[in-house]
């Protein structure tokens, strides 16, 4: 279900204030964070994110077609690597 | 006779039915179109007179169905896949996109089975 535009969308606050700081001073350091669930809101185009993904932080660049999507979307938490066995098929 | 939207030539039923033959267009969307055409739901296709099926052309016209529909959610589901999104991911990968179950079911995204030898059982 969709959140509700009266509360506009969730940006942990501390993530944004690290953006705005980054946008500011120009530089482009890799943010880490673990909020999964912040939208990409157009100000971080061009910032690169570090999202945690339970074991690392995935450095996610960010371009505009991902604005309005969440962080942790760019981060998968699950790492199938095949069945045992088919080894010989699907090798990726 | 009647070409609405391309090639779609759904003929001998109701109006309202016929219409949902193009893709894109459903029973409430047939209506909306039958009625801004004033053209009534229960005359069937052959029936219907020229004017009546300019009307329709000319409304269904203005709605993205058949092809151009087609196009966009192709072009949906391809920016999913180049962002590497998670549901791109699943695109790509054939499974369901909204966190169902994979364990079993899902066949509609996963295809028919494909039988996998099983462990051979221990022989005492």
């Amino acid at each position: 279900m969709a959140r509700s535009l009266k509360k506009g969308p969730y940006i942990q606050l501390s993530l944004d204030k690290k953006v705005q700081r980054n946008i500011e001073s120009g530089k482009k350091s890799v943010i880490k964070t673990w909020s999964r669930a912040s939208m990409i809101s157009p100000d971080f185009v061009g910032q690169t994110i570090g999202v945690h993904n339970g074991r690392q932080f995935v450095p996610v660049y960010i371009t505009e077609n991902m604005v309005g999507h969440k962080l942790g979307e760019f981060s998968p938490t699950r790492s199938f690597r095949g069945h045992a066995g088919s080894r010989n098929k699907g090798n990726k | 006779m009647a070409r609405i939207a391309g090639i779609d030539i759904p003929k001998n039923k109701r109006g309202v039915i016929a219409l949902t033959y193009i893709f894109g267009i459903g029973r409430s969307k047939a209506r909306e179109i039958l009625s801004e055409a004033k053209v009534d739901e229960s005359i069937k296709v052959q029936d219907w007179s020229d004017d009546e099926i300019g009307r329709i052309r000319e409304v269904a016209g203005k709605l993205k169905i058949e092809g151009e529909l087609r196009s966009e959610i192709q072009l949906n589901i391809k920016r999913l896949m180049d962002i590497g999104s998670y549901r791109g991911i699943r695109h790509r990968t054939g499974l369901p996109l909204r966190g169902q179950r994979t364990k079993n079911n899902s066949r509609t995204r996963k295809g028919k089975r494909k039988t996998v030898a099983g462990k051979k059982k221990a022989i005492k």
